[in-house]
């Protein structure tokens, strides 16, 4: 893998202006947060949840800005390092046996490091199919050795899940560096920055809508929290929101709203999913290392959904 | 203590760095947390006595203790096990400064005249420092804890005083199971739940009894079962 920690001159100029403006906005949600816990006091659960999720916006845009200056290899790196916490704590909460340990400590130790490897040496050939192929066949070869039977099935499902959604779709956002678009070479990186800001903002705003306006309960059994009022509210201002980021990107006004709905869309049934899993397990959380998210999977749940359709939409239409 | 306080300035300095890093390391490696459900982390003399299921269990307990606390809890330990190389011997006395004992006790107690096993724990609760007990007696590699031994309970009824508090130490079996050379870094958690001390009038049994349902209480719903 080259290491490359270049950053190009535009990428560097509208990168430090969009931080400027998450500064800002994260300056005037800190803001109302002091003023609510002023208003209805430090006792408030909800408050303080709220200003714990701020507290840890600005921890996470600042992890996320240092791995900007790292260039490509930050990147890679950074997005290596957040499968690996997401990894764990998927596993921590699989049903797994003693039998499991041989193909759980390959999936950690060989499995996630060369999928990042081969993201940052570019090679769609062998990212794109690493784990669906060659580590569909060769975990469960790997469970054999454990010579334990009960439940395989399901144990080895649990397992390439994990990689699945933790490795595989989180290398989706670096490995929009590697797309090779006419016209828009060298700014890649914006490609990154679009697609966490939507998601993620396409979260939070489900969120303030739901605590605004949420009355009726869109999936009471599978997130009692989200709502009719919050989903619409949050995907209709995140796909303006992706709109008004189109001189981010190589698309036009209209090719980025599209886009930015289709993630949104992706992102939230992405949420759906994991929570189902979460309520299976019955747990609220999938750890709690983001303090007042919980853990880094309930941060990222959205970006694994949305990350290779993202990916590999832009690759469908935008790469000759 | 006194053992501690006679060596020289850097050799306890060593063992400090030595305790710090390995404190460290088993952090990082189980993403480790504590949670006190049943009881605050209070700075006073306490007995933790928790599930035993891997070496590194008191490591986990007492990496997890807040500093404060800490270094005034010492681990019981098994004399056979950690006297069996100089490393060992080196890791128990200095480094954690474990109170060791004589185990196997409890099948010739009551024939042979011997002293009491029990002895250098009294004696350190005696000396005002906190524990962290295993009463299983030795590592279990089954998902069920094994029954509790006497030595809780003899604790217990010489020190009438001392708060009991339940550990139920979460995954570190499945990080590293008996026999596999890398640990799998899973997130270990310790439930510390309510404090209970010997109650009037009761015997043995009942206590040993109560005293392990108190961990079986604190594993959570979502912990894998033995199926």
């Amino acid at each position: 893998m080259r290491i490359d920690t270049y950053v190009p001159e535009p990428v560097r100029e509208q990168t430090l202006m969009l931080f400027a403006c998450i500064g800002a906005v994260l300056l005037v949600a800190s803001l109302i947060g002091g003023l609510l816990r002023w208003k209805l006091g430090a006792a408030n659960g909800v408050v303080a949840n709220l200003n714990a999720r701020i507290n840890a916006w600005w921890v996470m845009i600042a992890v996320i800005g240092l791995a900007f200056l790292g260039g490509r290899t930050g990147v890679v790196v950074l997005f290596g390092f957040v499968s690996f916490f997401a990894l764990r704590e998927f596993v921590t909460l699989n049903q797994t046996r003693r039998g499991d340990h041989l193909a759980l400590v390959v999936s950690f130790f060989v499995a996630l490091p060369l999928q990042y490897i081969f993201v940052g040496q570019n090679w769609y050939g062998m990212f794109s199919i690493f784990i669906p192929v060659y580590g569909f066949l060769f975990l469960p070869i790997l469970a054999c050795f454990g010579r334990d039977t009960t439940r395989f099935l399901s144990r080895n499902a649990e397992t390439q899940w994990g990689l699945m959604v933790c490795v595989y779709c989180i290398s989706h956002v670096p490995a929009l560096l590697a797309l090779d678009i006419p016209g828009y070479a060298d700014r890649n990186m914006l490609l990154v920055i679009f697609l966490i800001l939507v998601v993620q903002s396409s979260d939070v705003l489900q969120y303030v809508w739901g605590k605004l306006f949420g009355r009726h309960k869109i999936a009471p059994n599978l997130s009692p929290s989200k709502t009719v009022e919050g989903f619409v509210g949050g995907v209709a201002s995140s796909t303006l929101l992706g709109a008004a980021l189109f001189w981010l990107t190589p698309f036009s006004p209209w090719q980025a709203a599209l886009m930015a709905l289709a993630i949104t869309l992706m992102g939230f049934f992405g949420g759906l999913v994991m929570s189902a899993i979460k309520r299976d397990r019955g747990v609220k959380d999938w750890g709690n290392m983001i303090e007042g998210h919980g853990g880094m999977l309930d941060r990222l749940d959205s970006v694994c959904f949305s990350a290779p359709i993202f990916f590999h939409l832009i690759r469908f239409y935008f790469v000759p | 203590m006194t053992s501690r306080s006679a060596a020289l300035l850097p050799a306890r300095l060593l063992a400090r760095i030595v305790a710090l890093f390995l404190i460290s390391l088993v952090r990082i490696v189980t993403g480790a947390q504590a949670r006190w459900t049943g009881t605050a982390p209070l700075p006073q003399q306490r007995l933790y006595y928790a599930n035993h299921s891997s070496h590194l269990d008191f490591l986990l307990l007492w990496a997890l203790l807040p500093p404060r606390l800490r270094w005034h809890t010492r681990p019981v330990a098994g004399a056979d096990y950690w006297n069996r190389s100089a490393v060992r011997r080196y890791l128990i006395r200095h480094v954690f400064n474990g109170v060791l004992v004589e185990r196997g006790g409890e099948a010739r107690a009551e024939g042979v005249a011997r002293s009491d096993p029990l002895a250098p724990v009294l004696a350190a609760i005696a000396n005002g420092d906190s524990l962290i007990f295993f009463p299983e007696g030795t590592r279990n590699a089954n998902e069920e804890m094994l029954p509790f031994k006497s030595g809780l309970f003899h604790i217990a009824r010489q020190c009438v005083q001392l708060e009991l508090v339940p550990a139920h130490i979460e995954n570190l079996n499945r990080v590293m199971p008996k026999g596999e050379l890398l640990p799998l870094p899973l997130i270990c958690t310790i439930n510390f739940g309510t404090p209970l001390t010997l109650q009037a009038g009761e015997v043995k049994d009942e206590f040993l009894q109560r005293a392990r349902d108190a961990i079986v209480q604190l594993i959570p719903e979502h912990a894998p079962r033995p199926s």
